[in-house]
């Protein structure tokens, strides 16, 4: 029970932080406090870290997969959403294909990519040291980077799809794109989980995350889970790519404006912790989203990781983490 | 059904069983005793598949199983448990005996793994309940959860590998019951490996005691009792239960 109180605890001091957050500087600033709870901007502000955090969970979720079954992290995994923008970038804009048909094809894509990366490079690493499989997925990082730069050149390209934004109030005005991305990313999580808890393949990922020494002894086809894991996780990289691809540029660096990130909510949540996962994307989304309101974008980033080393002292096995 | 012949296992420069026969009939309960470091649970493990014999042959039904790996023997019909149990703590007991079920057998559909799973669990006794959680079992429980996934493996032997570990005594004696009870209404051939001579005694056929690495007796319960070699080795030691070689 002591485990499950320090959880509770730690919703309440993050939601309370998050209160401080949103509306002492505004106070401070006004020296108002009914103008600072009236600030329509800040709702604003707040909607989009709402927004934003679903795509982060979405990626995290594909890395937690991954690394929950395979024990394996993969850096490079923002990369393989960089090269499935990339794809559904080519595909609508030099060849024509409708969105419609070019987003799917992405993320069937991004799928091939993580089925290869698993059966090319880790699973030969598989008994090796962690570090190894660390290096190697970081090595990959920076051959995928270099392999976009060589095959697309370093030029933002931007799909020219706009989505609009539609009135929320009279004043807060929210991007479609950025509502779609959320409840594509939602359904998904929701979908992920339907998949782990009712079907029997779910059951054995889940199984073989637990304790993989047992499945091999029972005779699970280990191997086919890590395939079939790491394809799933490429797949999800490949819709987050189709949701980030309509609101932002494409560049081969592209990766790095949310690995750091992903690995940071990752961690935050517990490594492999799904839920955990989930969590701690709306905290940091939030976190970036109000910092960046009252100051500028990058403090939203300070806050962020300032909170996330912060939090590693006070708590480093993750919010849902459990202590080994 | 089980015809172990001349099987011998070297760790290095230290023989933990040496020359070692024996057989099973269908449907007997076999009792295998010995004190500790006695070879008992290295023949167990041999057995399973954990360690291939140094030298020696394990025939089941006729066929070769030594060597074979642990699931392959599985697959075969011999179903075992583990004496420390080891489930997925956050999977339901259902899932638990389902994967055991489904990974137990060849040419099994899943459906057929659920209700395997099931049919194991009413066996022994734990709840069907896909809510069920197995973090709530204690230990007499998940001695149980382990009984079941080798169950649910539809094994014709069944190794049970010192079921009693870890339990009071009248959890000892329903676990006893529930080896007899598996024997009686399914026919499932059972080997016995255990520590304790106590309630095993009360239901086995025939034991077979080891020591050293050898065998040093066999037969029925009573005989073995009252044999000299074994009263000496259990006496020799000060961690056996005696009371049963009395009872006997």
């Amino acid at each position: 029970m002591g485990r499950i109180d320090t959880r509770v605890w730690l919703i309440v001091i993050a939601a309370g932080l998050f209160v401080c957050l949103a509306y002492v500087p505004a106070i401070i600033r006004e020296g108002d406090l009914g103008f600072a709870v009236s600030d329509v901007f800040l709702y604003e502000a707040m909607i989009n870290g709402l927004l934003l955090g679903g795509v982060l969970a979405l990626l995290s979720l594909g890395l937690n997969l991954i690394f929950g079954v395979v024990d394996v992290v993969w850096i490079c995994y923002a990369e393989i959403v960089m090269l499935g923008m990339y794809g559904i970038y080519y595909l609508h804009s030099f060849y024509g294909v409708p969105l419609l048909i070019a987003m799917p094809a992405g993320i069937l894509l991004t799928a091939i990519i993580g089925y290869a990366v698993h059966e090319l490079v880790i699973r030969h690493l598989l008994d090796s040291a962690p570090i190894n499989q660390l290096l190697a997925t970081g090595g990959l990082l920076f051959f995928f980077q270099s392999v976009a730069t060589l095959a697309f050149g370093i030029d933002f390209r931007n799909l020219g799809v706009s989505l609009g934004s539609f009135p929320l109030t009279e004043d807060i005005y929210i991007s479609w794109s950025r509502l779609a991305a959320f409840i594509v990313a939602a359904a998904c999580v929701a979908g992920l989980y339907l998949f782990l808890t009712r079907t029997f393949m779910g059951t054995a990922i889940r199984a073989i995350s637990q304790d993989r020494e047992i499945m091999t002894l029972m005779g699970a086809a280990q191997g086919r889970l890590y395939l079939i894991s790491s394809a799933i996780g490429g797949g999800l990289a490949g819709l987050a790519a189709c949701l980030l691809v309509l609101q932002y540029d494409v560049h081969p660096f592209v990766g790095l404006s949310f690995g750091p990130i992903t690995f940071m909510i990752c961690v935050l949540g517990g490594l492999g912790n799904m839920v955990g996962g989930f969590i701690a994307a709306f905290i940091l989304s939030e976190l970036i989203a109000l910092g960046g309101y009252h100051f500028d974008l990058e403090w939203g980033y300070v806050f962020a990781f300032a909170f996330f080393i912060a939090m590693m002292f006070v708590r480093p096995e993750g919010i849902m983490g459990r202590r080994s | 059904m089980l015809a172990v012949e001349h099987l011998f296992k070297r760790f290095g420069g230290f023989t933990a069983v040496s020359d070692v026969s024996f057989h099973v009939e269908q449907g007997e309960i076999l009792g295998l005793i010995g004190p500790n470091g006695s070879g008992k649970s290295t023949i167990f493990n041999m057995l399973a598949g954990a360690f291939a014999p140094t030298a020696g042959s394990i025939r089941f039904e006729g066929r070769e199983l030594a060597g074979l790996m642990p699931h392959r023997i599985v697959h075969m019909g011999i179903g075992r448990t583990f004496q420390i149990p080891r489930p997925f703590r956050r999977l339901s007991i259902l899932e638990n005996a389902a994967l055991a079920g489904y990974y137990g057998q060849e040419h099994v559909t899943r459906t057929e793994a659920w209700e395997a799973a099931e049919e194991a669990l009413e066996m022994v006794g734990l709840p069907t309940d896909p809510r069920a959680e197995t973090s709530s079992l204690g230990a007499a429980g998940l001695k149980k959860l382990e009984l079941a996934k080798a169950l649910a493996t539809k094994p014709r032997l069944l190794l049970a590998d010192e079921s009693l570990g870890g339990l009071d005594d009248s959890e000892m004696d329903q676990a006893a019951d529930m080896l007899g009870k598996i024997r009686a209404e399914k026919g499932i051939t059972v080997i016995w490996v255990e520590h304790i001579m106590g309630v095993l005694m009360r239901v086995v056929d025939r034991v077979m005691v080891l020591d050293h690495g050898e065998k040093i007796s066999e037969g029925s319960p009573s005989e073995v009792a009252n044999d000299p070699r074994v009263i000496e080795v259990y006496l020799g030691t000060d961690t056996i239960d005696t009371g049963a070689a009395a009872d006997a």
